[in-house]
C-alpha cells in the first residue's frame, strides 16, 4: 500500500538532492535544473496535500508554481546568456570579481 | 474528481481596493505598448515622467482604499485572498514614494551610461506591483505570486547594465540566491498548507486558535521554511551573503530601489505571515527571529567597518537596519508592527538618498564607488556633501533625524515587549554601526580632494529626489508624530469580507 507519506519523502528527497545540487554544482545551467528540481518536489507536496485533504487548493497552487518556474527560467537564461557573450563557457568559480 | 470543481465558484470581486494594485500594474503594461508603437518620436523625458505619473495615480487612489477602510474596517477582497487594511495601504505608499524618487534618480543615470530606453521604468513599476501584491496577500499563493513578480523584474534589472561584468555577475548571483530562496519559501507554503489544510492566512489564524499544533512537526518546518525565504529576501544574517556582491555589481538606482522597495515588501509579507497567520504561535517564532536580529546587527554593523567601497559598506549597514526592523517583528506586538512600518519608510528615504549620492559621485560607468572616490567631496560640491551628511547620520540615529526615531520607536516596542537583551544589543550595534557612517562624512569633509577629479554635473532629477528625501529626513526627524500617527493607525488585523 502505497500512502501519502512515501510520496512526501520522495518530495523531501528531490528537494534535497536540488538544493545540494545547486550549491555543489558550479556550472550555471545544471544549477538551473537542481532550482528545476526543487520547485517541482514542492509540485507533488502540494498535489500529495491535495488530494490527502481533498481540497483543490493544492492542484491549483501546481498551475500557479509551473508558470512562476517558466518565467523564473526565462530570466536565469537570459542572464547566462548575456554572460556567455562576455565569457564563453564561465562557471560560477570565474565569477569572482566581486568580493570584499 | 468533477465534484472538486462543482465547488469551485467565482469570487466576487470588489474593484476599488484593487485600484492601486491595477494603476501600478497597468501603467507598466501601457508604458511599454506606448514606447512600442511610438518608438522613437517619444522624447527622451516620457519614460520617466510616465513613470512618476503612475506613482503619483497609485498615491491618489491608495486615499479613497484607505478612507474606506477607516470607515469600514479592515476587510478581504477577492475571495478573501488580498487584505484591505490600512497595513497594506502604507505600504503601498511606500512603494509608490520609492518608485517615484527612483525614477527621478535613474532618468539622468540611464542617459549617462547610454542605457536610455523604458525598459527600466517597465521592469520597476512591475516590480512594485509585485511588492504592493505581496504586502497585501492574505492567501500564501497570492503571496508567491506577488513575492516572485517582484523578484523576477528585480533580478532582471540588477543585470541590466550590459557593458560592466560586474552588473551580470551580480544578476547571476542574485538571480541563483534568490531562486532557492524562493524554493524554499515555496517548500514553506506547501508544508504550511499540509499542516493546516488551507493558504489562507485568515483560515490558518483561525485553526492556529481552535486547535493547538505549537508541536506539529510539518507546520514548524513550514515555519523554518518560510523564515528562511524572508530572510533571504530582507537579507538577514545569515542569508545575507549576497548582499554586498549585489549591491556593489548593480546598477545604482537600482540599489536604491532594492533598499528602499524590496526590503519594505520583504517585512511587510513576513509580518502578514507571522504576525498575522502565526500570531498564536509567536512563542515558537520569536526565539528564532530573535537571533536573526542579533546576527544581523552584529554582522551588519562589525563587516561593514573592514570594507572600503562605499557601495559594500552601505550594503552592510542595509543588513544592520534589517537586523533594527527584526527587533521591532520579535516584539510581535500592535507596537512593533507600528514601529516596522516607520522605520520602512524612513529607511526607505535615507537608502533612495544615499544612493542617489552615490549614483551621482560614481560616475561614468558606475565606476568609482570607492571610499577615495568621496574623499575631499565637500570641496568639489558642498552641497551634495552636506546632504549626504544628513542623510548618513540619519542612518545612523543621531537625533533630530527620521533615524533617530525609527530606532528609539523599535527598541521601546522590544522593551515593551520585554526582550530586554535584544534592545541592549540593538542599542551597542547603534553605536557600532555610527563609525561607519561617520568614517564616510570624515572622507567628504576632512580629506583632500583628487586634483584630477572631474568637475560634478548633478541632473535636475536625482537633485530633486535628493533635496526631497533630506527635507523629509528633516522635517520628520524634528517633528515624527504625523508619520508615527499614520503607523500607529496601520494595524496589521486579518478579516474575512464583511458584506455591507
Amino acid at each position: 500500500m502505497v500512502t501519502a507519506s512515501w510520496y512526501l519523502i520522495l518530495a523531501a528527497g528531490l528537494f534535497t538532492i536540488g538544493a545540494v545540487g545547486l550549491l555543489v554544482r558550479r556550472n550555471p545551467l545544471i544549477m538551473f535544473m537542481c532550482v528545476e528540481l526543487m520547485l517541482n518536489a514542492v509540485n507533488l507536496t502540494f498535489i500529495t496535500f491535495g488530494r490527502e485533504l481533498g481540497d483543490i487548493g493544492g492542484q491549483v497552487s501546481v498551475f500557479f508554481v509551473l508558470v512562476v518556474a517558466a518565467a523564473e527560467v526565462v530570466v536565469g537564461l537570459a542572464i547566462v546568456v548575456a554572460i556567455n557573450r562576455r565569457r564563453p563557457q564561465a562557471t560560477a568559480d570565474d565569477l569572482s570579481a566581486l568580493r570584499g | 474528481m468533477l465534484s472538486v470543481f462543482a465547488q469551485a465558484e467565482i469570487p466576487d470581486i470588489q474593484w476599488l481596493p484593487l485600484i492601486p494594485h491595477l494603476v501600478m500594474a497597468g501603467a507598466a503594461v501601457v508604458l511599454l505598448t506606448i514606447v512600442s508603437l511610438a518608438g522613437s518620436r517619444l522624447p527622451g523625458w516620457f519614460a520617466s515622467v510616465f513613470t512618476m505619473a503612475a506613482g503619483l495615480g497609485v498615491l491618489a487612489t491608495a486615499i479613497p482604499v484607505w478612507i474606506r477602510v477607516s470607515q469600514w474596517g479592515p476587510h478581504s477582497a477577492v475571495a478573501d485572498s488580498i487584505g484591505v487594511d490600512q497595513f497594506s495601504v502604507f505600504i503601498i505608499v511606500v512603494l509608490a514614494c520609492t518608485v517615484i524618487l527612483t525614477a527621478l534618480v535613474a532618468d539622468g543615470f540611464l542617459h549617462r551610461e547610454s542605457l536610455d530606453g523604458p525598459a527600466f521604468y517597465v521592469l520597476l513599476m512591475l516590480s512594485a506591483a509585485g511588492g504592493i501584491t505581496m504586502a497585501s496577500a492574505n492567501n500564501l499563493i497570492v503571496l508567491f505570486l506577488g513575492l516572485e513578480i517582484l523578484s523576477l523584474a528585480v533580478y532582471v534589472l540588477v543585470a541590466m547594465h550590459l557593458r560592466r561584468a560586474e552588473s551580470q555577475e551580480a544578476g547571476i548571483k542574485y538571480f541563483v540566491l534568490g531562486a532557492f530562496a524562493s524554493a524554499f519559501l515555496l517548500y514553506g507554503i506547501a508544508l504550511v498548507y499540509g499542516a493546516t489544510g488551507s493558504l489562507n492566512l485568515i483560515e490558518i489564524e483561525g485553526i492556529l486558535q481552535n486547535s493547538d499544533l505549537s508541536d506539529n512537526g510539518l507546520l514548524l518546518a513550514g515555519m523554518g521554511m518560510l523564515l528562511v525565504g524572508f530572510g533571504f529576501k530582507v537579507a538577514a544574517v545569515p542569508f545575507h551573503a549576497w548582499t554586498p556582491d549585489v549591491y556593489q555589481g548593480a546598477p545604482s538606482p537600482v540599489v536604491s530601489y532594492m533598499a528602499a522597495g524590496v526590503k519594505a515588501a520583504g517585512f511587510a509579507a513576513m509580518l502578514r505571515v507571522f504576525f498575522g497567520g502565526f500570531g498564536g504561535l509567536a512563542d515558537d517564532w520569536q526565539p528564532v527571529v530573535f537571533g536573526l536580529a542579533i546576527a544581523s546587527l552584529a554582522v551588519g554593523s562589525m563587516l561593514a567597518i573592514v570594507q572600503t567601497d562605499v557601495k559594500r559598506i552601505l550594503a552592510y549597514s542595509s543588513i544592520s537596519h534589517a537586523g533594527f526592523i527584526l527587533v521591532g517583528v520579535q516584539a510581535a506586538t500592535d507596537d512593533g508592527v507600528a514601529s516596522v512600518l516607520f522605520y520602512l519608510a524612513a529607511y526607505a528615504a535615507m537608502a533612495i538618498g544615499s544612493f542617489a549620492v552615490i549614483t551621482l559621485v560614481s560616475g561614468p560607468g558606475d565606476e568609482g564607488t570607492g571610499l577615495d572616490s568621496l574623499r575631499g567631496l565637500a570641496a568639489r560640491h558642498p552641497l551634495l556633501a552636506a546632504a549626504f551628511t544628513v542623510l548618513l547620520l540619519s542612518q545612523a540615529g543621531i537625533p533630530f533625524t527620521v533615524g533617530f526615531w525609527a530606532k528609539f520607536e523599535v527598541i521601546t516596542a522590544a522593551v515593551d515587549a520585554r526582550s530586554f537583551w535584544l534592545a541592549v544589543i540593538a542599542m551597542l550595534a547603534a553605536v557600532v554601526a555610527a563609525f561607519l557612517y561617520l568614517r564616510i562624512v570624515v572622507a567628504m569633509f576632512l580629506d583632500a580632494p583628487d586634483p584630477d577629479a572631474p568637475r560634478l554635473r548633478i541632473p535636475r532629477g536625482p537633485a530633486l529626489a535628493i533635496t526631497i528625501v533630506v527635507l523629509f529626513t528633516l522635517a520628520f526627524g524634528i517633528y515624527p508624530e504625523p508619520i508615527l500617527d499614520l503607523a500607529d493607525h496601520a494595524q496589521l488585523t486579518l478579516q474575512h469580507f464583511s458584506a455591507r
